[in-house]
Order: C-alpha cells, then sequence, then structure tokens
C-alpha cells in the first residue's frame, strides 16, 4: 500500500512526486505514455517554454525556469532519478474506486494498486481517440506525428478530417505516398485554408482520398513492400489498402467521463466545467485531489506549486499557498486589516452573486482580478469604450448614467452589486458611463475568469443572464420603466442560441417573437426568384422581427445568423405589456421599421450591393469591430502598408496585404478583425489576449507561445514569431530601393516564438499606420456600422 | 468616405494649387520690370524662392513615406498635394525663369524639372487605370499563388506526360523549360512572351513558342495522326493541359507587365529628381557668384 499514488507525471503529477520523495513518503508516479511530462514531450521541438506568471514564486523540489524544451525535460529526468522518484512509465490507470485511506487503482494491464490517497494530475489534452478495430494496437498505427521529414517513400494512410489530419497529410505527402480516410463526404468544419489545400491536393492527385469510408481492420502481412494491410469500407465496397504505417487523427477523448467515473463531481453539463474543489485541492471524494490543468491551472508553475502543496497538505504540514503574497499585495490599499482569508470570505459574504461559488474558484477568479479604490467621482468606464471586464462592488455605491448629454439619467448601485455584464456578454462597446460613488470599492474581473466561472457554476450563470435580460429590454426598449415592473417581463423572454447560417426565422412563416441580438450579428435576405438575396445585417445591440409584432402576421423576410449568435426574444403578449408601460415605444419602433423598409428596397435595387453584403460577412464581417479592406480600384501593390506595419511592430508585418478574397474591388486581405467576441481569446492559458478600450484585440507580452490562439483564429491572422533583423536605414531604401522584405515569421532561431497579430496601432499617436501609409488611399478601416454605408456609396458603384 | 489621390478631400490641394498659379500669373503680368523678366527681379526672386522651396518640400515625400510613426498626415494627403502643387510648380518655375533659355546650368535645371514632373504625371496617370486591370487579371490569387499553380500544372503535365512515348516526354520537359515570364525590362512592360522549345525531332535550335502556339502545334500534329485510343486520349490530355498552361502564362505576363509599369516610372522620377537638386544647387550657387 501507498501513502500516495499519483496518476499523471505532468508537471504538477512530477512536483508531487518530486515532494514526496523529498520527504521519504511511499509514493508511485504512474504514466501512461513513455515517458515523463507527455504534454510537454509533444510541443514542438525546441520551443522556448515560458515561465509564466513571473510574479509567482516556483515551489518545487523540480527546477523550472523559462528554457527551451529539451533543456527542461532533461532538467526534469535527472531531478527525478536524483530524487528517487517511484515513476512507472506505460501505466495508464484506467479505474479509480475507495475514498481516503483505501483506494485500489486499476491499470490498463489489469494489474491493481493500493494507496490512501490519490494525486489526479492529468492534464486536459486527453487520450488520442483510437481507432477502434481488431488490429489497432499494431506498431504502425500511430497517434501523433512528430515531424513528418522522418518518413520517406513509405505508403501512409491518415485516418480523420480534421485540421490536424490534413496538417499532417499534406507535410507527409512531400516525401510519401499518402492516403486520408474520412468518414463524411467532405471536409466539414475545418479551416478555409487547410479545406483548400487539402481539396487541391486531392485534385492534383498528390494524395488519394476515401470519402464515406472507414476502417475495418489493420493486419500484418509478410510483405516487405508493405508489411501492412488496412481494410477499409467505403461506398464501393470493401477495399485493402497496403501500407507501412498508419496515423489516425480522429481527435482526443477528453477526461471527463473517466474523472466522473472515479466519483469526482462537476458542477454543471458544460463541456467546459471545472470540478468542484478545496482550498486545499481535495475533490468531493475525500482522499482525492486534483491539480494541474485538470482543475483548471493551465500553466507549469501553478501545477507545479499544487503538486507541492497538495502532498505536504497530506503530510499534515500547513503551507501557505504560493500566491499568498500576491494576494496581501492587491488587498494592502483595503482599510479593515483583514487576512487574506478573511478578505476573501468578507467578499463571498458581501457580493451575493458569488456566495456559492466554491472558495478555491473564489481564490483564482480574485487573483486574476483587481482591486480599485476610485476616488468618488473617477471613471470606472466611458460609454462606447470596448472594454469587456466585469465589475462588482465590494464597498460604497456607482453610479451608471444611461443615456447621453440632456436626456441622461443616473442610477445607483449599492454594495454587492455588479455591472458591466453587457459588453462582457455581447462584445459590444460599453452602453452606459460608470462613475465611483463614495467610499466605492470594486472588483474588476477579466472576462476569461468570469466566462471560465459562468461555466462552472449555474447559478453565476443565471444570475448574470436574468440581470442581462432585464438590463437589454431596459436599454433597448423602456429606458423610463422601473426594474421592478419589466424583472416579471423578462422572466418570460427567452435566451437563443443559433448557429452560423441558421435561421431565427423565414420568410412567410407566421411571426410571434422579437429578437435582440445579443451576441454576433444577424443578415436579412428576402427571396427573389429563388435566391436569397441578402439585403442587410443587423449587429448584436439591435432587434429584427419587429414587423411581424407590429400588425403584420408572417415574416416579410428571412432572418439567419451570420456567425454564432445569441439572442433574447419576447413573445407578442410580453411585448404588448411593454407598449402599454411605454406609449412612445410603438413611435420608435415604427419609425425604425419605416428606415428599414426604405434601406431593403435600396438594396434590393442594386443586386450588387446585396452580394457584396454577404460576401463581407463570409469573411467574419459580421462579427468585426474593425475590419482592414483594400480597394483593389486603387491599390498599385507596393506593400507599404505591410512596410509600415513591420516597421511600427518590431519587424513583423501583422497583414498579409495579397492574400485573401476579392468582390466587386473589395479585398479582404489577411488581417485582424478584432472580433466582438474573439476566437483568440478562448484558451490562452496566461489570458495573454486582451481588449482595449477602444476596441483593440491585443497580445500582451507575457504570452507563453503555444499557438492556441493561431490555431482558434478562424480568420488566420495570428503567428508565431521572433523579432527579426533590423530594416534599412531610410537613405539606404530611398536611394537604391532596398526594402527588406516583411518577415514572416522566422526560422529556427533561438529566440523565443511568440504569437503576433495586428494591434490596430493602438500605442501609435496617429492611428493605423497601414492606412496612413497607402499613397493612393486604397486602404481603409472600416467598423461593421460603417461597412453597410460602405457598400452602397463606396467601391462596389464606382 | 472613399476617394481617389485626385479626388483626396475635395480636391483640396488642386484648388491650392490653382490658386498659386493664379496669384503667381498675376503678379507676373502686373509687374512690369525695365528689362525682359528673367529671376533678376524681386518678383523673380521670390518665384524662384517658392520654386526651390517646393522642389524641397516635393522630395521631402521620399522621407515622409518611409517614417511611419509620422503623423503629419496621411500619405494620400501627402501624395495629393505633391502631384497638384508638382503641377503648378511648372508655372511658378517657367515665370520665374521668364521664358528664358539657353545651353547653361540654368536650363539645365529646368529641364530635369520637367522630366520629373513628366514622369510624376505619367505615374498618376498610370495610378488611376492600372490597379483596375490588376486586380482582375489576378482574379482572386496572389502572384506567388499563380506561380504555385502554374508548378502544379507542370507536375500534373509530367504525370499524364509519362504514358505518352518518348519524345513527347522530352517536348514537354523543354516546353517548361524553355518558358520565360520575365526576361528583360522591354519584354516585361510589353508582356511579350518569349518562351522557347527544343523540339526532339525538330532543328538542332530552339524555337520561339510565343503563347505556347509552338508546343501546341506540334502536339495537335500528333494527336491527328493518332490512331490508337489510349494515345490519342494522353494527347488530348495534353493539349487541354497546355491549354491551361498558356492562358496561366498569359496572366503571369500580364500580372509583370501591370506591376512593371506601377513601378518603372519612379525610376526616372527619383534619380532625376536627385539630378535636379544637383543642378538646383549648382544654379543657386552659379547666380549668387556672378551677380
Ligand atoms: C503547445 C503548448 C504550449 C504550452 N506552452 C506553455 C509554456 O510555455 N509555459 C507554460 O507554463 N505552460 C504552457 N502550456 C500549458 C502547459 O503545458 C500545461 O499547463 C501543463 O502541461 C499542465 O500540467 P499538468 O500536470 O496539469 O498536465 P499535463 O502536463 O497535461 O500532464 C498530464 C500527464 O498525465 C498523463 N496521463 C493522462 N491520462 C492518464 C492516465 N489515465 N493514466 C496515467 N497517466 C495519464 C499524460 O500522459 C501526461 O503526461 C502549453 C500548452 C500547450 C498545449
Ligand atoms: C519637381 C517636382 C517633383 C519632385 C522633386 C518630386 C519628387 C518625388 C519624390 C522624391 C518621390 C518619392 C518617391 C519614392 O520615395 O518612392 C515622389 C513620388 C511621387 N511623385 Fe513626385 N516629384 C515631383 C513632381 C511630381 C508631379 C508633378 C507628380 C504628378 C503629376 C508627381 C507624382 C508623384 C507620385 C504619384 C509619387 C509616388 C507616390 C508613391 O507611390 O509613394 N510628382 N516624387
Ligand atoms: S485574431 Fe482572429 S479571432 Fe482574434 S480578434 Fe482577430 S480575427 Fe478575431
Ligand atoms: S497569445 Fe496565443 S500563443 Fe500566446 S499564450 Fe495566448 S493563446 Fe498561446
Amino acid at each position: 500500500m501507498f501513502r500516495i499514488a499519483i496518476v499523471g507525471a505532468g508537471p504538477g503529477g512530477m512536483s508531487a512526486a518530486a515532494r514526496a520523495a523529498e520527504l521519504g513518503v511511499p509514493h508511485v508516479l504512474l504514466e501512461q505514455s513513455a515517458a515523463h511530462a507527455n504534454t510537454i514531450q509533444r510541443y514542438q521541438k525546441g520551443k522556448h517554454v515560458m515561465a509564466e506568471p513571473n510574479v509567482l514564486p516556483l515551489r518545487s523540489p523540480l527546477p523550472f525556469a523559462a528554457g527551451v524544451r529539451e533543456h527542461i525535460l532533461e532538467e526534469w529526468g535527472t531531478g527525478l532519478d536524483r530524487l528517487g522518484v517511484n515513476l512507472r512509465c506505460q501505466s495508464e490507470v484506467t479505474r479509480i474506486e475507495g475514498e481516503r485511506g483505501d483506494f485500489i487503482l486499476t491499470l490498463k494491464s489489469g494489474e491493481s494498486l493500493r494507496a490512501e490517497h490519490v494525486i489526479f494530475s492529468i492534464g486536459v489534452q486527453g487520450n488520442p481517440r483510437r481507432l477502434g478495430v481488431p488490429g489497432d494496437d499494431l506498431p504502425c498505427v500511430q497517434y501523433t506525428l512528430d515531424d513528418p521529414d522522418d518518413y520517406q517513400g513509405e505508403t501512409i494512410v491518415v485516418v480523420g478530417a480534421g485540421d490536424a489530419a490534413i496538417e499532417n497529410a499534406i507535410a507527409l505527402a512531400r516525401q510519401n505516398r499518402v492516403f486520408i480516410v474520412n468518414r463524411a463526404e467532405e471536409f466539414a468544419r475545418v479551416k478555409d485554408g487547410n479545406l483548400s489545400l487539402i481539396l487541391k491536393a486531392i485534385e492534383d492527385e498528390t494524395l488519394g482520398c476515401f470519402y464515406k469510408s472507414s476502417c475495418l481492420s489493420v493486419t500484418a502481412t509478410a510483405s516487405a513492400e508493405a508489411p501492412y494491410l488496412l481494410t477499409l469500407a467505403t461506398p464501393e465496397g470493401d477495399t485493402a489498402v497496403p501500407c507501412h504505417r498508419i496515423i489516425a487523427r480522429i481527435g482526443a477523448v477528453p477526461p471527463r467521463k473517466f474523472v466522473e467515473s472515479c466519483g469526482i463531481h462537476f458542477p454543471s453539463a458544460d463541456a467546459a466545467a471545472l470540478p468542484e474543489l478545496s482550498a486545499q485541492y481535495e475533490s468531493n471524494v475525500s482522499g482525492l485531489y486534483v491539480i494541474g490543468a485538470l482543475g483548471g491551472y493551465p500553466l507549469i508553475k501553478q501545477a507545479m506549486n499544487q503538486g507541492y502543496e497538495v502532498v505536504s497538505h497530506i503530510q499534515g504540514e500547513a503551507v501557505e499557498p504560493a500566491d499568498e503574497p500576491l494576494l496581501a499585495e492587491k488587498f494592502a490599499k483595503l482599510a479593515g486589516g483583514l487576512s487574506v482569508t478573511e478578505t476573501l470570505q468578507r467578499m463571498q459574504q458581501r457580493i451575493p452573486l458569488f456566495a456559492d461559488v466554491n472558495p478555491l474558484m473564489f481564490r483564482e477568479l480574485i487573483l486574476g482580478s483587481a482591486v480599485h479604490c476610485p476616488h468618488e467621482g473617477d471613471v470606472v468606464f466611458r460609454r462606447n469604450d470596448y472594454t469587456n471586464s466585469f465589475y462588482t462592488v465590494l464597498d460604497g455605491s456607482v453610479q451608471i448614467e444611461l443615456g447621453e448629454g440632456g436626456d441622461s439619467r443616473r442610477i445607483t448601485l449599492v454594495a454587492g452589486q455588479f455591472f458591466g455584464e453587457g459588453s462582457l456578454l455581447s462584445g459590444r462597446r460599453r452602453s452606459a458611463a460608470v462613475y465611483a460613488g463614495a467610499g466605492c470599492v470594486l472588483i474588476e474581473s477579466p472576462r476569461r475568469d468570469i466566462v471560465k466561472l459562468m461555466n462552472s457554476v449555474d447559478s453565476v450563470r443565471s444570475v448574470i443572464d436574468r440581470l442581462f435580460i432585464v438590463r437589454a429590454i431596459q436599454t433597448g426598449f423602456a429606458p423610463n420603466t422601473p426594474f421592478e415592473v419589466l424583472a416579471p417581463i423578462a422572466a418570460r423572454a427567452r435566451l437563443n442560441r443559433y448557429k452560423r447560417d441558421e435561421a431565427l426565422f423565414k420568410e412567410g412563416e407566421p411571426g410571434d417573437r422579437l429578437h435582440l441580438v445579443r451576441s454576433g450579428s444577424v443578415a436579412v435576405s428576402r427571396n427573389f426568384g429563388g435566391r436569397e438575396v441578402t439585403l442587410s445585417y443587423v449587429a448584436a445591440g439591435n432587434y429584427v422581427g419587429e414587423m411581424a409584432l407590429l400588425g403584420r402576421t408572417s415574416r416579410s423576410a428571412t432572418v439567419r445568423a451570420a456567425v454564432p449568435t445569441e439572442t433574447v426574444s419576447l413573445d407578442a403578449d410580453a411585448f404588448a405589456e411593454l407598449m402599454a408601460h411605454n406609449p412612445a415605444l410603438r413611435g420608435d419602433i415604427e419609425n425604425v421599421m419605416r428606415k428599414r423598409i426604405v434601406s431593403n428596397a435600396q438594396a434590393q435595387s442594386s443586386d450588387a450591393g446585396g452580394n457584396l453584403i454577404s460576401f463581407l460577412m463570409r469573411q467574419g464581417l459580421g462579427e468585426a469591430t474593425d475590419v482592414l479592406l483594400i480597394d483593389e480600384s486603387l491599390c498599385i501593390g507596393c506593400d507599404n502598408c505591410e512596410q509600415a506595419c513591420a516597421a511600427t511592430h518590431g519587424g513583423t508585418s501583422r497583414l498579409d496585404r495579397a492574400a485573401g478574397p476579392t468582390f466587386a474591388n473589395v479585398h479582404v486581405p489577411t488581417s485582424c478583425r478584432h472580433c466582438e467576441n474573439p476566437h483568440c481569446m478562448k484558451d490562452c492559458p496566461p489570458d495573454a489576449i486582451r481588449r482595449a478600450p477602444n476596441g483593440e484585440v491585443y497580445i500582451r507580452d507575457n504570452c507563453i507561445g503555444c499557438g492556441n490562439c493561431e490555431r482558434n483564429c478562424p480568420y488566420g491572422v495570428i503567428h508565431m514569431a521572433s523579432t527579426p533583423p533590423p530594416q534599412p536605414s531610410l537613405w539606404a531604401s530611398l536611394l537604391f530601393g532596398s526594402e527588406a522584405p516583411p518577415v514572416e515569421s522566422t526560422g529556427q532561431g533561438k529566440a523565443p516564438k511568440k504569437a503576433v497579430k495586428c494591434d490596430m496601432c493602438k500605442d501609435q499617436s496617429g492611428g493605423p499606420a497601414c492606412v496612413r501609409a497607402c499613397p493612393t488611399g486604397a486602404a481603409l478601416r472600416v467598423s461593421p456600422a460603417e461597412f453597410v454605408e460602405f457598400v452602397s456609396t463606396g467601391v462596389a458603384e464606382r | 468616405m472613399h476617394q481617389s489621390v485626385l479626388d483626396f478631400e475635395r480636391r483640396r490641394y488642386l484648388k491650392i494649387a490653382l490658386a498659386l498659379c493664379a496669384v503667381s500669373l498675376v503678379a507676373y503680368l502686373w509687374h512690369d520690370p525695365r528689362s525682359p523678366p528673367n529671376g533678376g527681379t524681386w518678383l523673380g526672386y521670390t518665384l524662384g524662392g517658392l520654386g526651390a522651396a517646393l522642389i524641397l518640400w516635393l522630395t521631402a515625400l521620399g522621407v515622409r513615406k518611409r517614417t511611419y510613426t509620422s503623423t503629419l498626415g496621411s500619405l494620400q494627403g501627402w501624395v495629393s498635394a505633391h502631384v497638384y502643387l508638382g503641377l503648378a510648380l511648372l508655372l511658378v518655375v517657367s515665370l520665374h525663369a521668364g521664358f528664358q533659355f539657353g545651353w547653361n546650368i540654368h536650363t539645365l535645371c529646368y529641364v530635369l524639372m520637367v522630366v520629373v514632373i513628366a514622369s510624376g504625371l505619367l505615374g498618376i496617370v498610370l495610378y488611376q487605370r492600372l490597379p483596375q486591370q490588376l486586380s482582375q487579371n489576378r482574379a482572386q490569387q496572389t502572384s506567388d499563388q499563380m506561380l504555385t499553380e502554374l508548378q502544379e500544372l507542370d507536375e500534373r503535365t509530367r504525370r499524364v506526360a509519362a504514358n505518352a512515348s518518348p519524345d513527347e516526354v522530352l517536348a514537354i520537359e523543354a516546353n517548361i523549360a524553355g518558358t520565360r515570364i520575365g526576361g528583360s525590362t522591354v519584354a516585361i512592360l510589353s508582356a511579350q512572351d518569349r518562351s522557347t522549345v527544343r523540339l526532339p525531332d525538330g532543328l538542332a535550335e530552339a524555337e520561339a513558342n510565343p503563347g505556347q502556339a509552338r508546343i501546341l502545334e506540334w502536339l495537335s500534329a500528333r494527336l491527328s495522326a493518332s490512331d490508337d485510343a489510349g494515345r490519342t486520349r494522353t494527347l488530348t490530355d495534353l493539349v487541354s493541359l497546355i491549354g491551361a498552361r498558356r492562358a496561366l502564362l498569359r496572366r503571369l505576363q500580364q500580372d509583370a507587365r501591370l506591376r512593371g509599369w506601377l513601378s518603372v516610372w519612379l525610376y526616372v522620377h527619383v534619380p532625376v529628381t536627385f539630378g535636379l537638386l544637383g543642378s538646383l544647387i549648382a544654379h543657386v550657387v552659379s547666380v549668387f557668384l556672378y551677380w
């Protein structure tokens, strides 16, 4: 019987085991793969691993500092040996039963082990989904591909139809005969770039493709030519493919099922939910601890610290969490002289929204948040700012100023209430200005941390959603109706989610609801001679479907989500009630309606305009806040825009002018759209991607170069780059025209690679350098509000 | 909201340039020196000073263009002003010179200026006309993508040719090897196709092959003589691949031509500007020395 069994030898597990070894505690470290730290082993060769957060001290018997992957892995390896850690590789744990004092761990080999405590540190990478056919355990079947150049002259079958499968297949096809096996009849859900690459490769016959096919079995043969035979079920019947190697890229099984099977409880069904843990990282199963990425801590140093802390805790040593000094510093400006724990408790008591959040999660939230003590009258944020953080009032009060100029009104929020949820959820500008009141203490939490909390704690999500709806109805329809009157109406409203291109409603259907677009945007189209012609686009913060509610009964147009969209919908009764409280509303809505009818009629008469709108929608402008367009009737191709971008951003251009599609003289270069709800922000371990008050989405210096954002951005505008060589001098370039080409991403250089993207020149006093440097005025930046106008007056009709 | 250099800010700089011309002209006509008009009068000095200042400022565009952090207006505004004031310069300096020319440093300076202005005029005309053609010709592709497509097309042609007879394989290879997209400046600017092909059964020398004409002719002769179904199919495929190649080459040559024209005038405009600056210094120094 071991005192501690540790499952998963990532940074968290290794650090825990090392601490146990240091204390002389009987332990075992179980790792499914062939070596320690599988996740780090799978990073790209030579990757510079970063040690964020810099301010957090490291607590572990194992060393860790920023450096090259190979070096770090080697140091960990020698560290494990030196401390005498009992590491068992190739030991995948498939079941954990029992509780404190008596756990039974079952390995894949069938062997079982017993331990008093279990530390769960299996990360979130998950296990690659297996082929699940006879023979899938033969050595020719592999689930990862480190370096495609390792293979030459082989016949290789890649199974899968996602981005990873396509990227592997294309890279391998340079030196091998490659087939790709796709279960479906097309490649859906992959990036546009990969889609065109694979279709082209198939057309050129640089690789073969089996559509609508699945694997049946793998067998070894005697032939040296093709040592294995993969049998496929294809529409033409079963086919045997002789091959050397099979690479299956069919996704990973997320670890959640396994974790739940051990009795660990997740607070919500949301895929992004995190298990509930005590302040000592103990799960609801007593004696079973969860640390590292699996517990919601996505950085190496955090995982290592937790491993150390948990083992010390099990051994009965009181340890102050490593982040204690950071919190103490944050709280230093608060009066009252409370300890860190007391302050955290007081916060949870005073703010009802956070009352049900478990203390560990709350601690993490506050660690990422800032505590402000503004003077009375200070601006917290301005109306029309693009920031998306979330505020709670801990003490004192704030004044919210609704409306502008003459008819602005102020309402007061007191301790325990929150604000800022509107921009957080919709990605739109702030709809009101907020001023600090007397004795005001505010907690400002970044979007990512609140979204994480909403995904894990249902009560937080529902409270925020409810208030959002009330406030949205208030600003949208009934500015003068008090909150109490609106609350029951709002309770009847529905929250709807739509996928890209999904219809909210269709032309001719009976209309009974009005939709307030909460995030994303929708395209309005009508059927002309069997074709859907886009007439206009409606951005978040506006409503659609009002025509049917005001007398007309059937829908006069089809409305589809241009990007993934959320709406709040109101039925006819609720709407009638609103109008009863607010007689002016009818007139307002009729006004909007009149304008829409006119502009729809105009759009209809110019077919090109409608097509241009749908073209721009396909390029992601439906979720953009600001996008670079190039008028091809003016662009002379001098690339001064790229030069200017590179010159103002450390030598790397963040835009690729020539790439990207063109329609009716409007060219959309590969450049950031500054999305309302940026996809790139998802899964950024150090939360390095932020949005500035003017809307710029930018990447901070604490980027660890993991490449998640590069994969997540659907528009391919982020790339990983290190600092390139200097540019030629002004005189050299003026006299000899020698322009160093803007560096895309430099080769194998030792300098760490980080993510770079357009920051809309937020640090340049004159605004975007690309636009200012365009000699012909071909480059322009537009926001969604402007681009509809741009379409009707602009390039298309010239 | 969105306009060309010429329309910038409702042609603000056109109006300023016209005003400048009008004032200079009125002063010139009203001013009645004893001697014939020349640079030596007070008006001559004023116009000369103005002209020199304008030339220096026009040259400064090259510096502004590369000062990417500059907050001094947009480059488009600079170019708009550059164009109109650059044209006004012609009148200002002609008046300054009082239309007196000879074989001397002063007239050299004037001639160089005219060359710079004329090349600038050519440039701005090209800027108005060519971008649209450039964009249409590219049809959603970048130049690099077109080149890659050409390579891929050639790979495919080679694969099909593998079924053809050995001399046909040789001809296809020779056709690929003899392809020229660039070449001399003249060839680029006129989009001439200087491609050649050395056919295995033809003369020992390479034959001209503009628009893939020679290879198509050669292949179609073989195609019409073919009496084998398999061969016929291979040759038909080859002919249609060469047809696609011909269209792509044409687009690449057009692309090079248009891009060439968009920059070639600057190779006159900028160097002559520096010549102009040199002769301007000589002109000013000599005027003050021999005064
Ligand atoms: C490309 C990339 C780059 C990154 N760069 C950085 C960086 O520069 N700096 C940084 O701080 N963070 C970085 N991260 C994040 C970092 O990798 C994770 O935060 C860290 O690995 C989490 O450690 P962990 O111990 O929780 O889990 P993991 O490191 O994921 O370790 C889990 C281990 O458990 C094993 N395992 C899984 N299931 C079982 C099972 N059933 N039985 C036995 N063993 C099992 C796995 O094989 C693995 O070895 C990066 C992430 C990625 C994907
Ligand atoms: C004596 C008069 C002029 C001088 C000294 C002058 C000088 C210059 C210089 C130094 C540049 C910068 C080139 C570069 O760095 O790439 C330039 C660019 C240019 N000039 Fe002139 N110029 C003059 C007159 C004109 C006139 C009359 C016109 C048009 C009618 C004109 C049109 C242009 C244009 C279109 C550019 C290119 C802008 C760009 O693409 O960046 N110039 N000129
Ligand atoms: S990087 Fe991509 S996802 Fe992020 S804001 Fe820009 S366009 Fe949107
Ligand atoms: S900015 Fe991108 S590369 Fe950098 S850490 Fe975040 S997700 Fe990873």
